[in-house]
C-alpha cells in the first residue's frame, strides 16, 4: 500500500471535440500524502477541473493511472466527498436534508440518528446553527456554500475534492470559510485536493501547492507550504508568506507564457 | 387588507364588474339576444336545464381528465426519453412539432371515422392528443438542462442513474412540469369540446351547445360557454393546488 492518499502517475487526457482531440493533461504526476492538504493552481483552462473528475472517478484518463488509498481508481467511490463552485443544494429539501443526502447513497455504519446528530454538529461548526430546517432559497451564497461543505463531508470521506468552492464568494466570506476549513480539519483529518484561482487561498490552506502548466498541463512546480502551527490570516502578511506568494505568481506567469510558446513549437 | 380575503374578493369584484359592464352594454345598445345574450338572460336557462348542465358537465369533465391523465403519462414518458437520449431528442422533435402543428379540428372527423361509434374513446383521444405536447417538451427540457454538477454530486458517490433520476432530476423538473400542466389542462378541455361539437354524438357540454344552436336558443349557447369557463377554472386551480403540494418549494416568498 502506498503512503500517499492520492497519487497520479503520468496522467494524460484529451477531450474529443469537433476540431479533433483537445489535449488537456499531458504527463501529470502528483503525490498527496494522507491527511495533507494540496492546492492546485494554474492558468484558466489548464485542466484543473478535469483533474477533479479524474480523482473522483467520474472520468478515466486516456493514459496513466490514478490511485486512491492504494487502489486504482476506475469508478466513483463513496469514500470521496466533493464540493463545487456552485453549491448545488436541492431547493426542495431543507438544509438538514441536503446535508444528509450522501447518507441516502452511501452505505455507512452510522445510524440515521447518528447521521442527523453529526449533520447538526457540522452545521454548528460552519456557523449555520439554527438553519437546519430552512430552505436553500432562504440562505445567502456564503451560507449555501457552508451547507455544501457539510454535505461533502457528512459521510466521513477520507478524500475531499474541492473545485473552487470559494470562487464566487466575496472576499470576507471567503476568508471566513478558509478559517472554517481549518476548523473542520482540526476536528477530523482528511486528505484534501483543492482547485483554486486564488494564490492567497492556496498558501493559507494548503501544505503543498502544485502549479499546473498551461494546456496540455503537467505539474510545473510544487511548493511545500511551511507555516507551522495554527494558521491565522495575519500569517498571509508575514515575509515568508509574501515570498511564497511571489514565487507562485511568477510560476503562474511562466505557465501562462508557456502556453503560447509550446503550441508554436508543437506544430513544426 | 387581509391576504386570503383579497385573494377571494379581488377576482369576485372583477367578475361582477365585467358582468355588469356586459349587462349594461347589451341594454344600452338594445342588442337582441340572438346577437348577444346578456348575463340576466342566462339565469332562466340554468334554472330550466340545471340537470342537463350537471350531466353534460360531468361527461365533459371526466373525459377531459382522462385525456389529460393519458397526456401526463405519455408526455412524461416521451419527455424522459427525449431528456435522457440526445439521439431520441433529435429524432423525435421534428415529428412532435409536426404532429402538434396539425389543427386538431381536422383530426376530429378522421378519428371519428377510425373508431366509429366509440364516442368516449374518441373524445379522450382528442383531449390527449391536443395536450401531451407541452408536457413532453417541458419534461424533456427540464431533464436535458439539468446542470452537470447536480448529477456529479450523486454520481461521485457511486449512485445509479435511476437514483439520480429519482432524487434529483424528477423533483427538479416538477416546476416545469406543472407549468406545462397548466397549459395542458386548458388544451385538453378544448380538445374534448372540439370532439363534442365537430362530431356531435349527444354527450358533453358541446352537445348542449349544439342543441342551443339547432333550436336557436342563443342564451343557452352563452350559458354553455359560462359553464365551460367555470369547469376550466376549477380544473386549473386543481392543478395549482397540486403544484403547491408537490412543487411549493419553487415558489419564492415575495420580499
Amino acid at each position: 500500500m502506498s503512503a500517499n492518499m492520492i497519487e497520479l502517475r503520468d496522467v494524460t487526457h484529451a477531450y474529443r471535440t469537433k476540431a479533433g482531440p483537445l489535449p488537456v493533461l499531458d504527463g501529470l504526476s502528483m503525490e498527496i500524502p494522507e491527511n495533507s492538504f494540496c492546492a492546485v493552481v494554474g492558468p484558466s483552462g489548464c485542466g484543473k477541473s478535469t483533474l477533479t473528475r479524474l480523482v473522483s472517478g467520474l472520468m478515466r484518463p486516456n493514459e496513466g493511472e490514478v490511485w486512491l488509498h492504494g487502489q486504482r481508481v476506475t469508478s466513483p467511490r463513496p469514500t470521496v466527498g466533493m464540493a463545487f463552485q456552485n453549491p448545488v443544494l436541492l431547493e426542495w429539501r431543507t438544509i438538514l436534508q441536503n446535508v444528509l443526502l450522501p447518507m441516502e447513497i452511501v452505505k455507512s455504519p452510522m445510524s440515521k440518528a447518528q447521521a442527523t446528530e453529526r449533520a447538526h454538529h457540522l452545521l454548528d461548526l460552519v456557523g449555520l446553527t439554527g438553519f437546519a430546517e430552512k430552505r436553500p432559497s432562504e440562505l445567502s451564497g456564503g451560507m449555501r456554500q457552508r451547507a455544501s461543505l457539510c454535505r461533502s463531508i457528512i459521510h466521513k470521506p477520507d478524500v475531499l475534492i474541492l473545485d473552487e468552492p470559494f470562487g464566487a464568494l466575496d472576499a470576507f466570506t471567503r476568508e471566513d470559510l478558509w478559517c472554517t476549513m481549518h476548523d473542520l480539519r482540526a476536528e477530523e483529518p482528511f486528505t484534501c485536493l483543492l482547485i483554486t484561482h486564488d494564490l492567497r487561498e492556496s498558501v493559507f490552506l494548503a501544505d503543498q501547492v502544485v502549479v499546473m502548466s498551461g494546456r496540455p498541463a503537467h505539474a510545473q512546480y510544487v511548493m511545500q507550504v511551511d507555516l507551522p502551527g495554527k494558521r491565522s490570516l495575519d500569517d498571509l502578511y508575514s515575509p515568508k508568506a509574501v515570498e511564497m506568494l511571489a514565487t507562485l505568481r511568477h510560476q503562474i506567469q511562466v505557465a501562462q507564457g508557456r502556453t503560447v510558446d509550446e503550441t508554436a513549437e508543437a506544430k513544426p | 387588507m387581509n391576504d386570503t380575503l383579497r385573494k377571494i374578493l379581488a377576482p369576485l369584484l372583477f367578475i361582477i364588474g365585467i358582468l355588469a359592464f356586459w349587462e349594461w352594454i347589451v341594454w344600452y345598445k338594445q342588442l337582441p339576444d340572438f346577437r348577444m345574450a346578456s348575463p340576466s338572460d342566462l339565469i332562466p336557462r340554468y334554472v330550466r336545464f340545471w340537470d342537463l348542465f350537471l350531466i353534460k358537465s360531468w361527461e365533459t369533465l371526466w373525459r377531459t381528465v382522462a385525456g389529460l391523465g393519458l397526456a401526463v403519462i405519455f408526455g412524461t414518458l416521451i419527455g424522459m426519453v427525449m431528456g435522457f437520449s440526445r439521439f431520441a431528442r433529435e429524432g423525435l422533435y421534428p415529428i412532435l412539432v409536426g404532429f402538434n402543428a396539425i389543427p386538431k379540428a381536422t383530426v376530429v372527423p378522421i378519428v371519428a371515422l377510425m373508431f366509429v361509434g366509440q364516442h368516449d374513446f374518441n373524445t379522450v383521444l382528442i383531449a390527449f392528443m391536443i395536450s401531451f405536447f407541452p408536457i413532453a417538451v417541458s419534461v424533456s427540457i427540464g431533464l436535458s438542462t439539468l446542470e452537470p454538477e447536480y448529477r456529479d454530486i450523486l454520481r461521485s458517490l457511486g449512485a445509479s442513474n435511476f437514483t439520480i433520476f429519482w432524487k434529483i432530476a424528477l423533483p427538479k423538473t416538477l416546476p416545469e412540469f406543472f407549468g406545462a400542466l397548466k397549459v395542458a389542462v386548458t388544451l385538453a378541455f378544448i380538445g374534448t369540446n372540439l370532439m363534442e361539437i365537430v362530431s356531435p354524438h349527444g354527450r358533453g357540454l358541446g352537445d348542449l351547445f349544439d342543441s342551443g344552436r339547432i333550436s336557436a336558443d342563443y342564451p343557452l349557447m352563452f350559458a354553455v360557454l359560462f359553464a365551460l369557463a367555470a369547469l376550466g377554472i376549477v380544473l386549473f386551480y386543481v392543478v395549482v393546488f397540486l403544484e403547491r403540494i408537490f412543487a411549493g418549494w419553487a415558489e419564492r416568498n415575495p420580499g
